[in-house]
């Protein structure tokens, strides 16, 4: 399984998630023009993977592991169209393929440097928006210094994609300042673990369990703190009743 | 003993058991009001220990001594300003971590200090475990384990704080070395006097704290550059900006604290586990939701309904007494409408429902409830431009508007339970209902009954989401503790009910006495025949109603379900249908819907608001039933309604 074509079906998905639906293995087959069964196949890999959640007669959805990923792949996706498209004057039908071909290849730091180079654009040419930077950045200066750190960045989407028993680190808050310190007084400070535990129906708020409590964020909010979600780091996986980070006496 | 009052201020995070502590310590001897000027609550009471009177005063439950709401305010205003001889801050054993971060903050201030350690049972029912010794050499401070509930480590906690009187204050806790510098730095250029430490200015400059800069950088300007440069070093060292810097290092320090002092074990899952899970279900939540605030509406209405008939019922028996002795007259019967009716008003239409509403509140609030309510109901109160919290008020609002009025403080910013109350003064209270059905239901139809409550709800969405737009401040969503369910505090609950309702009667009464003795006094002078003429225009012109509505329509400020009865005695029938054209009835019947909230209401906006705010609310209300009102009459007649 190589990881263009995990890229490739994550992307898929999220085509189909930004709309607010799931994504249908006879839709996936469509799509990426693959056979229903390999489908079957790959989406049950991605589960195994904790990347998608799949549920039998529904359709998959992006967890925020699998989110974090799309997106980034997804946001250099649609810059290499708008910077194709722009910039290079490429015709418009061919501008898909070629994007498609090229993101698999583009260093983290290299989009972050296109994202810069044409002026930070919200939208791709076909009005789609175009996924969040995902640096510590207050402003676009500052976006030279924080992308040239590593190439490849880290796993960063916004909390409220999270799906329930996903764990995930604080990295940083976008929005309002009053918001933004009543966040970090409830003791989402960046840095610190915490786990979903459940999300209110109709898009009400997400209940998360940090610091040992339980606390319930509007859904809004909660798409204004972004999260580091890769599990690399061990530690995360401890079991505990009151949260990933404390002692436990056996 | 020495002569002197000593005064301790309890203090702590919300849904630490903080006021289950003040009741057990001050029982009776206590006095709810509010802050000066502010729509939070002041609870104080006084303690008398061996001789020695103490005033005992319950801070608001908060997370921070930011300027995010107004109960963060008062509490810091209050720690700073009045000196509190001993800061007996209260502390959940079983969610210490985030507890402490708040300690951490109320260290700052270096006060003398005792922590309460409350709520062990729980703790230990969690699987937590915490060391107190350890915990109080950590902080520098004493700490007492206490289970308030049932009384336990109270004397204990009163002694250890009489001690602390003649104690050391506490001392700081110190932070990363970066910062510390930053805070040196500061402290030693600072000359201007504040009743506050100087090295808690110092950190509220760097966190660059609105309230603090204005203070300081009034007096002295030239600080503002160390300030800056400071704050500059700190925030390029971290790669964050200073609020969040600030806020890691202090809940940084509490993680720490906190697993040095603690030792877990593995629960098995209780039975308040399970509920906890149940009361968040997708579904079942839902289902439980909508069992538990029927059930406690139904409780509070029926129970109000028949406290008020029988209240009623009283009076009555008064009245025929009254009138026997004294006889019918003009001036006998002035002088109890006058004088008495007032009174009576506000006894049986307020009381019979606060009553009950407050005490329901209170155990909603206590046993952990109200937030898994909030949390269920938040995306679904965001359409009218509030979050999940204000629900409750909202609902309430269907039974009677005065209560609701009141729960709008269970919101957190003074934007909100603005929005929140202007919310639940529209919404169609039982006094409302009894027209619109009395009305409406039986002489038009039912289904223009029901058109009626939709245009109602319409109205309620589209102001909701003005009065969202229009709001001073940011906007900020829903974000709280998910605290876990415990029984409440038989007690506690009682005696809170108690005092808020004495707190209502005292705020609220004198309004209501007086409006209705003003109204009386018009109509005895004959003033009213004026004023209806003087309403003509309006009544009659634009909203098509016969001129005696007029003065209907301000006797209804009074009690709205009196309307109907008044407008039958001024016509001369009760059989409305040979008075009013069914096209009039549905404008009369929107017009008492919306346009103005009775007397009670407006009583209840004035507590809470302040009168300036109550009159707009209550002016925007009344401009928009007439407004509304007239365009409705014609939209019917266009259709060809009789």
């Amino acid at each position: 399984m190589s990881s263009a074509s995990v890229e490739e079906y994550l992307e898929a998905i999220y085509g189909f998630n930004e709309k607010g639906e799931l994504a249908k293995n006879q839709d996936l087959s469509e799509k990426l023009r693959v056979s229903p069964p390999s489908v079957t196949q790959m989406i049950q890999r991605l589960a195994e993977e904790e990347l998608v959640a799949y549920e039998p007669y529904k359709g998959t959805q992006l967890t925020g592991k699998g989110m974090a990923l799309a997106q980034k792949v997804v946001r250099k996706h649609r810059l290499l169209e708008v910077f194709l498209y722009d910039k290079l004057k490429l015709p418009r039908e061919k501008v898909h393929d070629q994007a498609c071909k090229m993101e698999h290849s583009l260093t983290d730091e290299t989009a972050a440097a296109l994202c810069k180079a044409l002026d930070n654009p919200e939208k791709c040419i076909d009005d789609d928006p175009i996924p969040e930077c995902s640096l510590i950045v207050e402003s676009c200066d500052e976006c030279e210094h924080a992308r040239s750190k590593s190439a490849e960045h880290p796993l960063i989407t916004q909390l409220s994609n999270l799906k329930p028993g996903e764990e995930g680190k604080v990295a940083f808050m976008r929005g309002g300042r009053h918001a933004t310190q009543r966040i970090l007084d409830m003791g989402l400070t960046p840095g610190t673990y915490f786990k979903m535990v459940n999300a209110a129906p109709f898009h009400g708020p997400v209940e998360i369990e940090v610091r040992g409590t339980s606390l319930a964020l509007g859904r809004k909010l909660a798409s204004q703190v972004y999260v580091e979600v890769d599990d690399k780091d061990e530690t995360w996986k401890r079991p505990h009743p009151h949260g990933p980070h404390h002692n436990i006496l056996r | 003993m020495s002569e002197q009052k000593l005064m301790f201020a309890l203090a702590g995070n919300a849904n630490v058991g903080k006021s289950v502590i003040f009741n057990q310590l001050t029982g009776l001897h206590q006095h709810v009001g509010n802050w000066p000027g502010k729509t939070v609550e002041r609870a104080e009471g006084t303690l008398n220990y061996q001789g020695q009177e103490i005033d005992v005063i319950d801070l608001p439950g908060i997370y921070s001594l930011s300027t995010y709401s107004i109960e963060e305010i008062v509490s810091r205003e209050y720690i700073a300003v009045e000196q509190p001889d001993v800061i007996i801050n209260v502390v959940d054993a079983s969610t210490l971590e985030r507890n402490l971060a708040f300690t951490i903050q109320l260290l700052e201030l270096q006060p003398r200090m005792v922590i309460a350690l409350n709520q062990i049972d729980i703790a230990e029912a969690k699987g937590i475990l915490v060391y107190t010794e350890e915990l109080s050499r950590e902080l520098g401070v004493p700490v007492v384990p206490t289970v308030a509930v049932k009384g336990a480590g109270l004397t204990e906690l009163v002694k250890t704080a009489m001690e602390a009187v003649k104690g050391e204050k506490a001392k700081h806790i110190n932070y990363g070395s970066e910062i510390e510098d930053g805070i040196k730095n500061i402290v030693e250029e600072l000359k201007a006097e504040t009743p506050y430490p100087s090295r808690w200015i110092a950190i509220k400059l760097l966190e660059g704290d609105a309230e603090i800069e204005k203070i300081i950088y009034e007096k002295q300007p030239e600080i503002k550059t160390t300030v800056d440069a400071q704050r500059d070093i700190i925030e390029e060292i971290h790669g964050h900006e200073i609020g969040s810097v600030m806020t890691s290092e202090r809940y940084g320090l509490a993680s720490i604290i906190s697993e040095k002092t603690t030792r877990h074990v593995i629960p098995d899952k209780t039975l308040r586990d399970r509920l906890e899970d149940l009361s968040s279900h997708p579904i079942l939540g839902y289902v439980l939701m909508i069992t538990s605030i029927l059930a406690v509406f139904y409780g509070i209405f029926s129970f109000g309904d028949w406290l008020a008939g029988t209240l009623d019922a009283v009076f009555g028996v008064l009245q025929t007494v009254y009138f026997n002795t004294v006889g019918n007259t003009d001036t006998t019967n002035f002088i109890w409408n006058a004088v008495v009716d007032g009174f009576i008003g506000g006894v049986v239409v307020a009381i019979p429902y606060i009553g009950p509403f407050y005490l329901v509140l209170s155990l909603l609030e206590d046993s952990g409830y109200l937030a898994r309510v909030a949390y269920l109901m938040d995306s679904a109160m965001h359409s009218i431009g509030l979050h999940g919290k204000g629900f409750i008020p909202v609902m309430l609002g269907f039974g009677c508007n005065v209560p609701a009025v009141l729960g709008a403080r269970i919101m957190e910013t003074e934007r909100e339970r603005l929005i929140c109350a202007f919310v639940a003064s529209l919404v169609p209270c039982a006094a409302r209902s009894i027209v619109i059905m009395g009305l409406v239901a039986t002489y038009v139809g039912f289904r223009w009954a029901i058109l009626l409550y939709f245009i109602d709800f319409i109205l309620i969405f589209v102001l909701g989401r003005i009065a969202y737009k229009v709001a001073p401040d940011e906007p900020v969503g829903l974000i709280m503790e998910l605290p876990g369910f415990r029984l409440p505090s038989m007690k506690t609950t009682a005696q809170r009910t108690w005092f808020r309702l004495k707190d209502f009667v005292y705020e609220a009464f004198p309004v209501m006495i007086i409006g209705n003795f003003v109204i009386q006094v018009a109509a005895f002078l004959g003033l009213l025949g004026v004023v209806e003429n003087l309403m003509r225009p309006i009544t009659v012109s634009w909203l098509g109603l016969p001129a005696a509505a007029g003065v209907v329509l301000i006797f209804g400020i009074l009690r709205k379900e009196l309307t109907l009865i008044l407008l039958g005695s001024l016509m001369g029938t009760t059989n409305f249908a040979t008075i009013l054209t069914p096209v009039q009835m549905f404008v009369f019947a929107f017009v008492v819907m919306v346009y103005v909230p009775c007397l009670s209401t407006i009583a209840a906006l004035v507590k809470e608001f302040g009168m300036r705010k109550a009159l707009i609310i209550s002016g925007v209300e009344v401009a928009v039933a007439v407004v509304l009102g007239g365009i409705i009459l014609r939209v019917l007649l266009f259709i060809g309604l009789p």
